[in-house]
């Protein structure tokens, strides 16, 4: 089945280009000028640069000069745990642990790994409820007093089962011992409220090809006062922290997909939440001993969504989830293991793992993450098959006896 | 049909898909992640299925425009593949891995999953050819696979396409050139896959540990030296004895017997064998009637040699060779083939060595 007719259920890995991001973008690509040039190209270049930031900022509840640009989701978060530890460590010797979820992405666990293994960092792994959100008592226990800690990275939305944390109430705890907090918030703007001032976080990662921006572009917002040793050497661009000519195309479809994907939440995220809770209604209908993971559909937190209006993460015992996904695949609807590829070679999910799953439930689940352009004729699409496809791949078993 | 093709990162596995795609059939790629500690890139012509070699393949299948999906048999091939490997080895035998991993691997684990996924058969890029349910030897001699597949039953090469057999190595090249897939002039591979720096004798040494014993003189029944483990030795063996015994005629390993650790060797004159008896054979078709007139292939690469194939004990055969052969090892295969020059030599079955007389 050819990709135009496929039923693409995988917005959490990415999610189509809005049409004004396009436009936009286009727009911007025909332009030459460099940023930093000081003549009337480059100072065209940098209007643009800037008012995207001052609309990035205002979205997302920031100042201006808190907006880095990035290379996106990846950069931001190796830059904030690595740079956040090397100047706290820097100012202080004693400040070497690293106070972490064990279901953080790849990007913030590879980066405090490396840490560990080649600079010296300590490694606090946070308790994780079966939902996989992180309470501010596991955290207020996990910091101590806090003197010998560097910071404390939490993600705000959990990008397989989309559990959403409290940051505001971790941030809260962390600065109650002076600790600076990082939050990788890449699935959760613009699906759930997400005001960076508000929440007292003091780094906060997101991209804009969750949201119908670029892929290659992102965003570090930092906090004005925190201090943050730079990743990448060269021209100091971004505030000294990130240097490197501004990609002012994408920064600028970046722009307008956050502005549009923030304004649209409220109602988007209604919609996709009925679409949602009907998928997952469906599927257990047909395969009734499927199991949801992650917090319940309604969850509250902090007053607004416990878990992303988009997911539904879903393990379907005695099946293979690569199994699963071929299969569907192979009838034109396109979803995600949800689980950490290695090399394309399947892994029980860690972030299951960390909730307590065990390997065989972690193996066998599917992520459906429904995004702007889902409707009812994709949910209907997946009720049309999934009976079958579980039934088979249950009998397909794996390589193993 | 609905087809699985096992995509190596290989440039004969690439052709196989391709013309299975050519031919009409539903195709999907696999390819199988056989190692426990995948290396990010290939080394030279050994090793197998590292990062670098799934990216190949995967590429391969974006050109086709087939899906393609990487599955992980790393624990079946370990204790399928290897560790049977090992424990041939300790038991003074000589195994065929690659023989193993098609009768336990390619076409038994992935091609039972297949089929449950709703497959109707598994692709590989191997040389022979197979139709109508007959398994051949290749047209191309150098490069024929047929006697590490004679080993499948007919149930298994039900669910086998074997799109090369009809065509020579140097062919598959120039498809894969004209199709312009990277992977044409990718070297072949080379040995056994789980032994990247080729040295068996190095990696069985880690798995076993050193275990000394005898290297006996047949004429004499003196021991003429030490050795720090049999399972360096395969029978029919002449290099790396690491004795002399005194004249310089070259000696071969006649024997390995695991319980005391003694390798046996002796002149050429002592080293042929005129029978060979064999464990409970395999067919790959309905089992012949008793005895038969055939050829015998008595390892990868030999020359075949005419036998009569007799009924031994427990079930298996007593194959009384044409002419005395050099280093029929137990562990290895004894395959039958009907010579057939036209069509290629029909494989009839095969089993494995367990003593010679």
């Amino acid at each position: 089945m050819s990709s135009s007719e496929a039923v693409y259920l995988d917005h959490a890995a990415t999610t189509p280009m809005l049409p004004a991001v396009l436009a936009a973008m286009t727009g911007q690509l025909g332009r030459v000028g460099n940023a930093s040039s000081l003549h009337a190209s480059g100072r065209a270049a940098r209007r643009v640069a800037e008012q995207s930031r001052e609309r990035l900022a205002e979205a997302l509840g920031a100042r201006p000069s808190e907006v880095l640009f990035t290379g996106g989701g990846t950069e931001s978060d190796n830059l904030a745990v690595k740079g956040l530890f090397w100047a706290r460590r820097d100012a202080d010797s004693h400040r070497r642990r690293i106070v972490v979820s064990p279901a953080e992405h790849h990007a913030v666990l590879d980066s405090v790994e490396w840490l560990a293994k080649h600079d010296g960092a300590d490694v606090t792994w946070l308790p994780v409820e079966p939902t996989g959100r992180v309470t501010p008592e596991a955290l207020h226990a996990a910091l101590g007093t806090g003197e010998d800690v560097a910071l404390v990275s939490v993600m705000w939305a959990n990008n397989e089962i989309g559990t959403v944390s409290d940051l505001a109430a971790l941030a809260g705890v962390a600065h109650d011992v002076g600790v600076p907090l990082h939050t990788d918030a890449v699935q959760a703007v613009g699906q759930v409220p997400v005001d960076f001032a508000a929440s007292g976080v003091d780094a906060l990662t997101m991209t804009g090809h969750k949201l119908g921006g670029p892929m290659g572009a992102g965003v570090l917002l930092l906090r004005r006062e925190a201090e943050c040793t730079p990743l990448l050497h060269g021209g100091g661009q971004e505030r000294d922290v990130r240097s490197g000519t501004l990609d002012v195309a994408a920064i600028v479809g970046l722009q307008v997909a956050t502005t549009l994907a923030v304004a649209e939440r409220q109602e988007r995220a209604a919609r996709l939440a009925v679409l949602r809770d009907r998928l997952v209604a469906g599927v257990v209908a047909q395969v009734p001993d499927a199991q949801l993971n992650g917090a319940p559909l309604d969850d509250v937190v902090a007053g607004g969504p416990g878990r992303l209006p988009g997911n539904a993460h879903l393990s379907f015992p005695g099946a293979e989830g690569d199994a699963l996904l071929m299969l569907l695949d192979a009838r034109g609807v396109e979803c995600s293991t949800g689980s950490a590829c290695s090399a394309g070679v399947a892994r029980p999910s860690h972030v299951l793992l960390a909730t307590g799953a065990d390997p065989d439930r972690a193996r066998s689940s599917l992520r459906f993450s429904l995004g702007h352009t889902s409707t009812d004729a994709d949910v209907d699409a997946v009720l049309d098959v999934i009976g079958p496809v579980v039934e088979r791949a249950r009998r397909a078993g794996m390589g193993r006896r | 049909m609905r087809v699985l093709a096992a995509m190596s990162g290989g440039v004969d596995s690439a052709v196989a898909t391709a013309l299975a795609v050519d031919a009409g059939h539903d195709v999907t790629g696999v390819h199988l992640a056989l190692s426990p500690d995948r290396q990010t890139l290939r080394s030279g012509a050994r090793g197998c299925c590292s990062v670098e070699d799934a990216h190949d393949a995967r590429r391969v299948a974006d050109e086709l425009g087939v899906p393609f999906y990487v599955w992980d048999l790393a624990e079946r091939f370990t204790e399928d593949v290897v560790e049977d490997f090992v424990a041939e080895y300790a038991a003074g035998r000589t195994p065929n891995p690659c023989l193993r991993c098609n009768e336990r691997i390619k076409f038994s684990a992935v091609l039972d999953r297949a089929r449950a996924l709703g497959f109707d058969a598994v692709v590989t890029g191997h040389h022979a050819r197979l139709a109508r349910g007959e398994l051949r030897r290749s047209v191309d001699a150098a490069k024929d696979q047929s006697y590490v597949l004679a080993v499948l039953t007919a149930d298994q090469l039900a669910g086998a396409v074997l799109p090369l057999g009809s065509m020579t190595k140097q062919r598959v090249r120039e498809i894969a050139t004209e199709r312009g897939f990277a992977v044409a002039t990718k070297a072949d591979s080379h040995d056994i896959c789980f032994i990247p720096d080729g040295d068996t004798r190095g990696f069985l040494a880690r798995r076993l540990g050193a275990q000394p014993g005898p290297v006996v003189d047949a004429a004499t029944g003196a021991t003429v030296g030490e050795h720090a483990g049999a399972y360096g030795f395969t029978v029919g063996q002449r290099r790396g004895l690491g004795v002399a015994v005194g004249d310089s005629r070259p000696r071969y390993v006649l024997g390995i017997e695991p319980v005391t650790r003694t390798v046996t060797i002796g002149t050429a004159d002592l080293a042929g064998v005129g029978e060979v008896r064999t464990a409970r054979p395999t067919w790959t078709g309905t089992a012949p009637a008793l005895p038969f007139a055939a050829e015998v292939q008595l390892r990868a690469h030999g020359t075949p040699v005419p036998c009569e194939v007799t009924a031994g004990d427990d079930g298996g055969l007593r194959l009384l060779l044409g002419a005395q052969q050099r280093g029929v090892a137990p562990g290895q295969s004894a395959v039958l083939y009907a010579p057939d020059a036209e069509r290629g030599d029909l494989v009839l079955g095969q089993g494995a060595v367990l003593a010679t007389a």
